[in-house]
């Protein structure tokens, strides 16, 4: 083994065979031993069957990116050896199912047959080749039978089962113990979830849809402790236009979808930004168009998501390329979206959704529910009076002597329906008024863009969501500035300007086909000279882009 | 007694039967005063239509959402806010054409509103096509030669959705109407009333309705085989007579009471929440 500190692990087998789980516990067997952790994982639509893997990276400075190049693979059936054996590294290692694979080089441990020599369930053969993992990297047993414990509940069998894993294996290397503070592993859609939690979050409404669900059944497990309701509605027209209702009635409410869903809820999308309801809604993005291949990434979405909804409307759209980044970024779309009262996106993506981190929590700025502009009088409250910012003071049904009237249709101060020319062009004056207050708190936010690698590089790589992780890892050492944009409406444009300055070589990349973020940097008066693009419904590997960075400063 | 009207001209066609829902719910609104609920604890939402200037003419809370769209904003009142009694006004092309699916599901999940359907039969602010709910033969812009449909029955549609309060009012009738919006807001759970309203520029069945409408009179509103009977007695189609009134009522758990099983209401407020955060990561 090369480097020891950097560690690239692959777990693979049929779908329902367990093989996401034991990726977890993998990574929490070396989260324990002090790296940071970031699991990457592949799924096809269905449920049994198929091919699944769990690929680990463990590393001892941060890294957000997974690496294809295998340190350990473990395949819990023949086709996890074909698929993967050719990513194995020159001193790589395998441990196989051996009683589904015959004449490999690597360790064959035959786990069905010790499950069913100890008795127990199915699954906990799984429990043989995590403790077989272990031993071959010097990993004691004790901390083996104690996390399945902690995860599983005390068994027996269980234990046994990995006991057996265990002694069939012969210790392989000592992994470096790093000394980290333990950090909580959890997946992007349950960070974005917490996030708006710390913003105040009242009420999570979805549809499921991958790669989104994961936000809704996090959430659903967690409600009662969060102190919030969740409800998955008839379909995406009823959780927008709900959430609305209750966002009007003064919860704080968030939904989620990918690009289907969000396609169906594009006519109330647009009610919110004209009636002025704030709301916060989750777009993860799956390979589209159309159904596409649904459990697979792409950053496809980003001309529709910060352009859909029709008629001129304000939005705010922020996007993570990290855990830390997932919690900040949705506390502040949820303060966002209230102060402004206008809709706000989290536009996501596949392989941030699914993958789990290690989560940081001392690196993340506090998240707090801010205040909204309220109303202070007692009586004769108007929902939509013209103020200086642009926004009117909010009140909530319920409150005696007001009368709250919020309207689909362009309306004057009270919120009642108008058709003539000066009362229309004065209420869209109001809500760009609106527009221009938010541009410049944008402006003003150190947050909008992050920079990484080379700061007096003259050529600078612009990217957002997930694929920070593997062009920021693919910049070291390379003459490559790299500019991550974590909001991306309304544009940072001050910001992008700046660190652009010094710059001659402007290049985007992101997983899409036709160079999303380049029209939309364009439309925005910021040249692009060439786009990076990949669309295989897959993330970047920090090997491609860095191969592609070479050429560009060649 | 409070007037409850806005500043706003009202812009329905002289005659229309929405002038005589507007009465009735104002006098329902005030009834309900009188009974204790509060003015600010009301708050109506309204689909697209001719149904939806209600919205605009009656000064209480409300959401003027988008065409068929009505109920779940009604639902997403009710559960931010246990003290509001929610009333939703939709046509019958708002929700028995656009917006059916959220009809069935918030009758079958018991979602604590009030449906009003304004039921004339068209769509009237379009200028005249048919809908859902048109009889076979309506002549409209898009059906010249008449309508080729038959129309479906939305009370029995109801009766199968597991709706706990069906009931059928009719504009010749306000004080039959008022005292049904009384007892359908008043009913914990999901209430339906349809209210037949004629469109006397596109379907004018004053004439018709007069003559054939009648009220209930010795009906079980608990007994559910009485009331499908009554349901299927008028199906839109024939010419049989048609029965007014309440149908059928069930004391049935209502979703929001369900939902928030496990935790308190209060929990619901804004508060700091990262202790709760924290304990959920460990």
């Amino acid at each position: 083994m090369k480097n020891k500190t950097d560690l690239s692990i692959l777990i693979g087998g049929a779908a329902g065979e367990g093989s996401r789980k034991a990726g977890e516990i993998i990574g929490k067997l070396l989260e324990d031993q002090g790296y940071e952790i970031y699991i990457y994982e592949e799924y096809p639509s269905l449920i049994t069957g198929g091919h699944n893997f769990a690929s680990i990276r463990a590393t001892k400075e941060k890294k957000s990116a997974h690496r294809k190049d295998l340190d350990i693979l473990l395949a819990l059936d023949k086709r996890t050896v074909e698929e993967h054996k050719e990513d194995l590294n020159e001193e790589g290692l395998l441990i196989y199912n051996g009683d589904d694979v015959e004449d490999e080089e690597g360790i064959s441990l035959s786990i069905e047959t010790i499950r069913k020599e100890v008795g127990g369930k199915e699954i906990m053969k799984n429990s043989a080749i995590i403790a077989g993992f272990a031993k071959a990297v010097g990993i004691e047993l004790e901390k083996v039978l104690d996390l399945l414990k902690e995860e599983f509940g005390e068994s027996k069998e269980n234990a046994e089962i990995a006991k057996r894993g265990y002694e069939k294996v012969e210790k392989k290397f000592e992994i470096e113990k790093i000394d980290n503070e333990t950090k909580p592993l959890i997946t992007g859609n349950s960070i974005l979830g917490l996030g708006a939690v710390a913003a105040g979050l009242d009420e999570y409404l979805a549809y499921p849809m991958s790669p989104s669900t994961g936000v809704l059944h996090y959430l659903a497990q967690h409600k009662k402790e969060l102190g919030i309701t969740v409800s998955q509605p008839e379909n995406e027209l009823s959780v927008i236009n709900t959430a609305l209702g209750s966002a009007y009635a003064g919860a704080r409410t968030m939904i989620g979808t990918s690009g289907g869903g969000f396609a169906l809820m594009s006519e109330a999308f647009s009610l919110a930004a004209q009636s002025e309801t704030p709301l916060v809604l989750i777009e993860s993005q799956r390979m589209s168009p159309a159904s596409g291949v649904p459990t697979y990434h792409a950053q496809g979405d980003l001309l529709f998501a910060a352009y859909g909804g029709h008629g001129d409307i304000i939005r705010i759209m922020v996007s993570p390329g990290d855990a830390e980044q997932g919690f900040e970024l949705s506390g502040l779309a949820m303060n966002l979206a209230w102060k402004y009262q206008t809709p706000a996106i989290i536009l996501t993506e596949k392989d941030f959704s699914d993958t789990v981190f290690s989560f940081d929590k001392s690196k993340v700025k506090e998240v707090k529910p801010e205040t909204e502009k309220l109303f202070e009088g007692n009586d004769d409250y108007n929902r939509y009076t013209i103020e200086e910012d642009g926004t009117s003071p909010l009140s909530y049904p319920g409150e005696e002597g007001k009368v709250v009237k919020a309207t689909s249709y362009e309306h004057d101060e009270k919120g009642i329906a108008v058709e003539d020319e000066e009362s229309i062009k004065k209420m869209q004056d109001k809500r760009l008024k609106k527009l221009k207050s938010l541009k410049e708190e944008i402006e003003s936010l150190d947050q909008a863009i992050e920079i990484y690698g080379k700061e007096d590089a003259k050529t600078a790589v612009i990217v957002w969501g997930i694929t920070k992780g593997a062009a920021k890892e693919a910049a070291e050492g390379l003459d490559i500035k790299v500019i991550q944009l974590k909001i991306l409406q309304p544009l940072p444009e001050k910001q992008i300007k700046k660190a652009l300055e010094g710059v001659d070589t402007v290049v985007t990349a992101e997983c899409n086909s036709t160079g999303q973020t380049a029209k939309l940097l364009q439309a925005n008066n910021i040249k692009v000279d060439k786009k990076i693009l990949k669309y295989t419904a897959r993330p970047f590997l920090p090997s491609e882009l860095k191969k592609e960075f070479k050429s560009l400063i060649k | 007694m409070e007037n409850l009207s806005t500043n706003t001209k009202n812009t329905w066609c002289p005659g229309c039967g929405n002038f005589g829902i507007l009465a009735a719910t104002k006098q329902a609104f005030n009834e309900l005063e009188e009974k204790g609920v509060k003015k600010e604890n009301i708050a109506i939402t309204g689909g697209i239509g001719c149904h939806a200037k209600i919205i605009d003419y009656l000064n209480v809370n409300s959401f003027y959402s988008l065409h068929g769209r009505p109920i779940p904003p009604a639902s997403g009142i009710r559960l931010a806010n246990d003290d509001l009694k929610v009333v939703a006004f939709s046509g019958d092309g708002d929700t028995y054409n656009e917006g059916i699916s959220h009809l069935i599901h918030a009758a079958k999940r018991n979602t604590d509103i009030t449906v009003v359907i304004h039921e004339n039969r068209n769509f009237a602010l379009t200028t005249g096509q048919f809908t859902g709910t048109s009889p076979e033969g309506f002549e409209g812009g898009s059906t010249p030669e008449g309508s080729i449909e038959e129309p479906f029955n939305p009370l029995n549609l109801m009766m199968a959705s597991n709706a706990s309060f069906i009931a059928r009012g009719y504009t010749g009738d306000i004080s039959q109407l008022k005292e049904l919006l009384v007892q359908g807001i008043e009913h914990e759970g999901f209430s339906y009333i349809e209210v037949l309203q004629p469109c006397i520029i596109w379907l004018d069945t004053t004439g018709d309705y007069k003559e054939r409408v009648y009220k209930l009179e010795d009906h079980d509103v608990t007994d559910k085989e009485a009331a499908e009977k009554k349901i299927k007695e008028w199906d839109y189609i024939n010419d049989a007579k048609i029965p007014t009134g309440l149908f059928y009522k069930e004391d049935r758990d209502v979703f929001e009471k369900e939902l928030y099983r496990g935790h308190k209401l209060g929990d619901h407020k804004k508060k700091d929440k990262v202790d709760q955060i924290l304990k959920v990561l460990k």
